[in-house]
């Protein structure tokens, strides 16, 4: 823990307080609380939604998803910010002049439906919450370095400060909070790719002369009568594990223990050293063979072990420009050293391998690593499947709907979006060279790729660092205000007003929504301590495929289609989320997630978009046809 | 209780023809947002491809996407505050 990075954190999280009790005054009402009043400049909105929707999933999971699996992780760039394409050629105007303070308010306005208004009212909060767990995950692995707090410790420091906010000042703190952190974070990434670029490319980084590039060793073996004998005799070996077709060895080298893959490709046997925590049965933990402590971590990885064909000293490029730092990247002749992992049994020892594996630039810098491009049909629709939800699910998002009620006109919701495509797609482009940044400069976490980005930010002074994790951390506090006030809305508003009609006055819609803060809150802690360590983009793909199998369908029809009803609506939200979510519980992710084969898990896709988004359109059509139909009938005249 | 939007809006008679090109932008950037899934799809290996200043298919593709948002988003933008002024001048609202 650095002295700095707490100053600079103490700092943002109490100008972020201060602004919350300064703006508490104009919340007494419920338009001040859930919509600012409907007052606030195009301009700021814009940065706003910026500030919203650059959750920890833009910062830190994509640059995370970048540093691990280069393109693919970008794949989450150009799919969140196409999103905007729809929000802003379809949903914005209209969105602004049907609703009040919540997305219900737009979808029931030419309605008047109890079932409308109950079901959009669930689905804003299972959405809501959806999303909620990627930004508690998100905060859990940034308080760790910056603060040296264990992650359930981040998870509740985030939860007991946004609530504060939230119960103080509402929408005005929440956008202005947005705004500030928007812009800085535009500010600090150009900053960093800045530092990225200047920097160039290396085959031995070093972290900014911080720690001394290690080398990872090979060695020849041969085998006889089953027995592995490494060629260095200094080494003996102690076992040889098997692992879904991969071959690791335990050495033994002086009284320290090492983990190695087994590689017998060629006809020649070559062992690669790799990393290891070994989960012991008396409960001790080693890490590299050394009982696990503060000073004894996994070390950070990640390097190019070739740059365009060439090696060594002769590979350093020195400062770079955008263009020519990506083609070298992607150059075929370039090599990258990623990191794999493993889990095996070694007796009664749980061991967890991470060892390495070359790619060739030209696999990095396009789609297959993580997403099978290539694979088999299946994997192939799982692809598509990401690529549609990521597409539909903005402008289907409660908490980005919102924001739309926060400007005084249609106009100005148009204008504000459109600022935000402009600061979330320069942003995005910043991700794919502060995630191959994280990539080549030996600072990956192999536990927790989440934080690749603030770790990059490290390699170029405490200073950044800290800014870079601030800003981090004030971006989950902002993003997960925003998801809370749409959750609150829909309990407040939605359910116990409109739909239960228990609300007598604008004093009481304020003082339940305050309270629903604090119960969405808890939930939101809970949950974020239980997914910690899954990347936080991946979970928050699958909040977006909730979100537009819930609520896209409703919306779009909505306003193109005029057969749709009130009935329709009802059961397209009902079997949209339900869908999406059962799929999401039986999908290989859940099931690798619950500690069993992910191969048993019922439904095959990871990414249930392409099935639950068309399977609401489809409710939506047939029961709108044949309710439209029975009512018909109803009330024709006798012949 | 307070159902009417938070800020009433006046009425707009550009309403339609903003609806006509949204879902014409809307459109044409789903044909090239499918285009790329579809390529990605059937022929990956194109993506490698090297196409302008060493940087491959995929990287000057999805960097077109992103920028190509942005361009639509102006022009529309354009457009629409054209027409509402246009429209507004017009005591009517009409032609």
């Amino acid at each position: 823990m650095e002295v700095l990075s707490v100053v600079l954190f103490v700092l943002i999280v109490g100008f972020v307080l201060v602004l919350s009790f300064y703006f508490a005054r104009r919340a007494k009402s419920a338009s001040g609380y859930y919509a600012a009043g409907g007052q606030i400049h195009w301009s700021v909105n814009g940065i706003a939604f910026a500030g919203d929707y650059l959750s920890a999933a833009s910062f830190l999971g994509i640059c995370g998803m970048i540093a691990t699996a280069g393109y693919d992780g970008f794949l989450y760039s150009i799919g969140f910010l196409a999103g905007w394409v729809v929000a802003l050629f379809v949903v914005a105007e209209p969105l602004k002049r049907l609703g009040k303070y919540t997305f219900t308010d737009a979808l029931d306005a030419n309605y008047n439906s109890k079932g409308i208004k109950l079901l959009a009212a669930i689905s804003t909060l299972i959405v809501s919450i959806c999303y909620l767990i990627p930004q508690m995950v998100g905060a859990g692995a940034l308080v760790t370095p910056l603060l040296g707090f264990p992650h359930w410790a981040g998870v509740v420091l985030v939860g007991c400060i946004v609530i504060v906010i939230v119960a103080t000042a509402g929408m005005t703190s929440t956008t202005y909070v947005q705004f500030i952190k928007g812009g800085l974070l535009l500010v600090f990434s150009t900053i960093l790719v800045i530092g990225v670029l200047s920097r160039g490319l290396t085959t031995t980084p070093d972290q900014g002369g911080s720690v001394p590039y290690r080398e990872y060793g090979s060695m020849a073996a041969v085998e006889s009568g089953g027995t592995l004998t490494p060629a260095d005799s200094s080494y003996s070996v102690r076992a040889v594990v098997d692992s879904k077709g991969l071959r690791f060895a335990r050495l033994s080298h002086g009284n320290l223990e090492s983990w190695w893959k087994v590689d017998s490709s060629g006809g020649k046997i070559v062992l690669h050293e790799a990393q290891s925590i070994v989960a012991k049965s008396d409960g001790s933990t080693l890490v590299n063979g050394k009982p696990l402590s503060p000073q004894n971590q996994l070390r950070q990885v990640g390097n190019l072990e070739s740059i365009g064909g060439k090696t060594g000293a002769e590979a350093k490029t020195g400062g770079l420009d955008p263009v020519s730092y990506l083609s070298l990247i992607g150059n075929e002749k370039t090599s990258v050293r990623r990191w794999k992992e493993a889990k095996l049994k070694d007796g009664s020892d749980s061991v967890t391998v991470y060892y390495p594996v070359l790619t060739s630039g030209s696999k990095i810098l396009r789609p297959g690593l993580k997403f099978q491009v290539e694979g088999t049909p299946l994997e192939r629709i799982d692809f598509a499947s990401l690529m549609i939800a990521l597409f539909l699910g903005t402008a289907a998002l409660p908490h980005i709907l919102i924001r739309y009620y926060t400007v005084p006109s249609p106009a100005a919701a148009r204008k504000s979006t459109i600022v935000a495509i402009a600061a979330i797609g320069t942003f995005y482009l910043l991700t794919l060279f502060m995630g191959l940044g994280a990539m080549t400069s030996g600072v990956i976490n192999l536990q927790d790729n989440n934080m690749s980005a603030p770790l990059l930010a490290r390699t170029f002074g405490t200073f950044l660092f800290s800014m870079i994790s601030a800003i981090a951390f004030a971006t989950v506090l902002g993003t997960v205000s925003g998801l809370i006030i749409a959750a609150s809305g829909a309990v407040a508003h939605d359910l116990l007003d409109r739909f239960a009609g228990v609300i007598k006055n604008d004093r009481q819609k304020v003082l339940v929504g305050k309270i629903v803060a604090f119960v969405v809150g808890g939930i939101a802690i809970v949950l974020g301590i239980l997914f910690r360590g899954v990347n936080v983009s991946f979970l928050v793909g699958l909040a977006f495929a909730v979100a537009a199998s819930a609520n896209l369908p409703s919306i779009v029809m909505m306003l193109f289609w005029k057969k749709t009803n009130a009935k329709g609506i009802t059961a397209s939200i009902f079997v949209g989320v339900t869908s999406a979510i059962l799929l999401i519980v039986f999908s290989p992710t859940m099931y690798e997630l619950y500690g069993i084969d992910a191969a048993l898990a019922p439904v095959p896709l990871r990414n249930p978009g392409i099935i639950s988004i068309p399977l609401s359109l489809l409710t939506l059509i047939i029961v709108s046809l044949v309710t439209r139909k029975k009512q018909e009938i109803a009330t024709a005249p006798a012949a | 209780m307070l159902h009417e939007p938070a800020a009433p809006a006046g009425r707009d008679p550009a309403f339609l023809y903003k609806r006509r090109l949204g879902v014409l932008y809307f459109l044409i950037y789903t044909v090239v947002y499918v285009g790329f899934v579809v390529i990605n799809l059937v022929s990956p290996t194109l993506m490698a491809v090297s196409v302008l200043g060493g940087l491959n298919f995929a990287v000057v593709y999805g960097f077109g996407l992103i920028i190509l948002a942005f361009l639509l988003a102006l022009a529309y933008n354009r457009s629409c505050g054209r027409k509402e002024a246009e429209l507004a001048e017009v005591p009517d609202g009409g032609h």
